[in-house]
């Protein structure tokens, strides 16, 4: 049996990080587990934990009523799981679903969020690990916004609307 | 070619009957036709290659090969309805009579895949011009050392050729999906299709990159691509302009220095990659 | 350029200006369509003559940024003007063509193509920069992996009978392009127009067979190493009033380097995107094709027409044009025309024929927007 250190150590998103900062995580860390279709986070809610997935895939869901909820990103083994826990107001803004049996890592954010004020060299750590992949959700979500695939701006196209 | 009294066949549309139609999703069509005359000459088309098609009376536009022309003549297109021409031919019905030039454009590089691990990237409508190339990887005498195919499209309902990815899929192609929006029970993937790169291992060294889809995707693609050590020369993307002629001769296709209809429509990153950042060029 | 040898006047004669009407109907003879420049609507344009008369005897033009206007000349030279809005690509490469007509039948359509133009023509006064132009659309049809056969037809069907040019238009810059004032090559004839005061003759250079057998009946007599010299002094001076000139140094790198210069913003602002400078370019090529049916439904053609890189059809894509702003689009033409064509065909597509700067209605000049990129420019 790994030990949670083990876990955190092992875990992509924290390849590299120091020993203490390591040792300092796992005092708010616990292993956690969750069925196929059930929901990890939900909209509204206090964001009061932090994941780091280690099998599974989660969707991030939101929903308008009379609509079907729409899921616009899905998360694997290697991702984190949960952004809204780093800044006030501390709330979730989106559902999130296990798509698949999760395995992760769950941290008390409140508990996170003190260890790294009180200790800023593995708050700056994580920060620099955190500031990356958030940008590329940033880029991504661009992109989707986008439609790149979809219609063109008018109907028709090149030659074609010539007509 | 002695001088004669007629344009060349570069200019002159060989005549095709439809033998199937079948609507793959939503606007999008897949046609099966075959050529009357010269399927010798057709029957050299490569991978990535192109056919301007003709609709009687109402006009011309490009489109990609979506399985090479058969010795006897058989090929088929994937036509997106969007205007006039491609209304025109997704219309015909079966035993209806199209025109058709070509084969046109370079192709893919499938004599550089020998030996190598194959990354192709696609993006909607993209997946057509790419679906010969992963046919010869799957199925064909490639010697390559394995092929991976990215995949994205709009949603669920907008992923193309689901009966070849579970053929690719059985054929040894490691075939990743993803879409862009989904509803509440899709069980795959959603995001980008540069998210899916950073899952799958890669040998940078020995990688070459197809890549095929809306321009911005491929732009993204192609620089995740270099960000992970692949070199810009092993990346290749199939760029598109307006076209008229296809063969260099009407000038609506240039990208820079490039005719797009002779010079591509595959190009290595490195050869176009500054210019892929110009705007409106 | 030629050597003062005396062995290397043996293919140059005199004519004198009675004779000079000889040489059309020697043309008519030999069944060629004379095609010359002459006056209509106030401009020299290019056209089929009948005679001598329909040359614009005594006429000049003033041409200079945005303006082209005729003027009587205080002689009655047959070629003392230099290009109007006509080039010789209206015939080599015309504005309109009939690629092919479609009939449907039982079960589909049969197909025909055009049938191919086969008549002999005869340019007449075609300039040094204009056979450069031709030279160049030569490069574009018949050199490439593809060959235009309808334009290869109506080239070699084409006696090609130069004129060198005297006075050379403010608006000519041949000199910095390298392709004139002399006629160098690509001629069957080449006329050098020679005025003094009692005299009005022509020196002529028979370059190849087909121009001396028209050549064969007229009231020729040699020129020799003086007529040689005489015809010489005539370029040697349009050479020495051109003060137009364009630098083309680097320009190939330059405007493939500098796609964000400021200056493309700044020619954006004065042009019209109306395409004139494309129509009268003598190299231009770029064409587009329309399909259609008669009301039957039974008959469909595909006729070609010359297009714009300056119109928003043009780069259509996907619903809309990939060149939305006049900036992109004058970008587009400058930087293929100086740049982009070294790249495509090997030599510039610029003859230094000016005909852009004169019927450009905001006046913009390509020889100072190149010298605007190449200030402040990127490496």
């Amino acid at each position: 049996m790994k030990s949670i250190e083990d876990l955190i150590r092992n875990h992509p998103f924290l390849q590299d990080l120091d020993k203490t900062s390591i040792a300092l995580m796992a005092g708010c860390a616990k292993n956690v587990a969750f069925d196929q279709d059930t929901y990890i986070i939900h909209e509204g809610q206090s964001a009061d934990q932090f994941f780091l997935i280690r099998n599974g895939a989660v969707a991030l869901e939101s929903y308008a009523p009379g609509r079907d909820p729409v899921v616009f990103c899905t998360l694997k083994s290697c991702d984190f799981l949960g952004v809204s826990w780093l800044a006030p107001p501390y709330r979730w803004q989106y559902d999130a679903r296990a798509l698949e049996p999760v395995r992760a890592i769950g941290f008390d954010a409140d508990c996170l969020r003190k260890k790294c004020d009180a200790n800023t060299a593995m708050g700056y750590a994580l920060m620099k690990r955190f500031v990356p992949s958030l940008m590329q959700r940033l880029q991504a979500a661009r992109l989707q916004m986008m439609d790149i695939y979809g219609a063109p701006p008018t109907i028709g196209s090149a030659q074609d609307r010539a007509r | 070619m002695k001088q004669g009294h007629h344009q060349t066949h570069d200019s002159i549309p060989a005549i095709a009957t439809v033998k199937t139609k079948r609507w793959e999703i939503e606007g999008v069509a897949i046609i099966d036709v075959k050529l009357s005359t010269n399927q010798r000459a057709w029957a050299q088309s490569k991978p990535g290659q192109f056919a301007m098609l003709y609709g009687f009376g109402v006009g011309e536009i490009p489109i990609s090969f979506s399985t090479l022309p058969s010795a006897e003549g058989r090929v088929s297109f994937t036509i997106r309805r969007t205007g006039a021409v491609s209304a025109a031919l997704t219309r015909i019905k079966c035993g209806g009579v199209i025109g058709m030039r070509g084969p046109f454009g370079n192709g893919w590089p499938i004599e550089q895949l020998a030996g190598r691990d194959v990354v192709i990237i696609a993006g909607g409508l993209g997946v057509a011009p790419l679906r010969p190339v992963i046919d010869y990887l799957a199925f064909g005498r490639s010697d390559a050392n394995r092929a991976t195919l990215f995949y994205g499209a709009r949603e669920p309902a907008a992923i193309l050729y689901t009966k070849d990815i579970e053929r690719w899929r059985n054929a040894g192609v490691d075939v990743h999906t993803t879409v862009d929006t989904a509803s509440h029970d899709w069980r795959g993937n959603v995001g980008v299709v540069t998210s899916l790169l950073s899952g799958v291992p890669l040998d940078s060294e020995n990688t070459v990159a197809l890549i095929c889809g809306p321009e911005i995707m491929m732009r993204y693609a192609a620089e995740a691509l270099k960000d992970a050590g692949v070199s810009d020369e092993d990346v290749w993307l199939s760029l598109e302009r307006n076209m008229k002629c296809a063969i260099g001769f009407c000038g609506h296709c240039q990208f820079g220095p490039a005719f797009i209809c002779k010079d591509g429509p595959a190009f290595a990153y490195d050869q176009i990659r500054s210019n892929l950042f110009v705007r409106e060029l | 350029m030629r050597t003062f040898d005396d062995d290397d006047t043996n293919h140059l004669f005199i004519l004198e200006r009675a004779g000079f009407g000889a040489l059309i109907e020697a043309l008519s003879d030999a069944e060629y369509e004379v095609i010359a420049p002459t006056i209509r609507d106030g401009a020299i344009i290019y056209d089929a003559i009948i005679s001598e008369v329909d040359l614009p005897s005594g006429w000049a033009d003033d041409q200079q940024a945005g303006r082209y206007k005729l003027k009587r000349r205080n002689d009655e030279a047959l070629f003392g003007y230099a290009v109007g809005p006509h080039s010789w690509k209206k015939y080599l490469h015309p504005p309109e063509q009939l690629l092919w007509r479609a009939k449907k039948k039982e079960g589909g359509f049969d197909i025909h193509a055009a049938p191919i133009d086969t008549r002999k023509r005869a340019f007449l006064g075609v300039r040094a920069c204009e056979i450069a132009a031709i030279e160049i659309q030569d490069r574009v049809f018949l050199r490439g992996p593809h060959i235009d056969e309808a334009y290869r037809a109506r080239r070699e069907n084409t006696l090609i009978i130069a004129v060198n040019c005297g006075d050379p238009a403010a608006t000519c810059f041949c000199v910095s392009m390298s392709t004139g004032p002399a006629v160098r090559s690509g001629y069957d004839i080449a006329i050098t127009e020679i005025i003094s005061e009692d005299r009005h003759h022509f020196v002529i250079d028979a370059a190849g067979d087909a121009g001396r057998t028209v050549l064969k009946h007229l009231p020729l007599r040699p020129a020799g190493k003086k007529g040689l010299q005489a015809a010489e002094a005539v370029t040697a001076h349009a050479q020495q009033q051109m003060k137009r000139s364009l630098d083309t140094d680097g320009l190939q790198a330059l405007l493939q380097n500098n796609a964000d210069h400021p200056q493309w913003d700044n020619v954006a602002s004065r042009c019209l995107s109306c395409t004139n400078c494309t129509a009268v370019c003598p190299t231009c090529f770029c064409t587009t094709v329309e399909d259609h049916t008669d009301l039957s439904g039974e008959n469909a053609e595909r006729v070609q027409h010359w297009d714009s890189c300056f119109s928003g059809s043009f780069s259509e894509l996907g619903g809309a044009p990939v060149r939305r702003s006049t900036k992109s689009r004058y970008r587009q033409w400058m930087t293929h025309k100086l740049s982009t064509w070294i790249d495509q065909f090997g030599t510039s597509g610029c003859v230094g024929c000016g005909r852009c700067i004169a019927w450009c209605p905001a006046g913009i000049d390509i020889t100072e927007e190149a010298a605007a990129i190449r200030k402040g420019a990127n490496s």
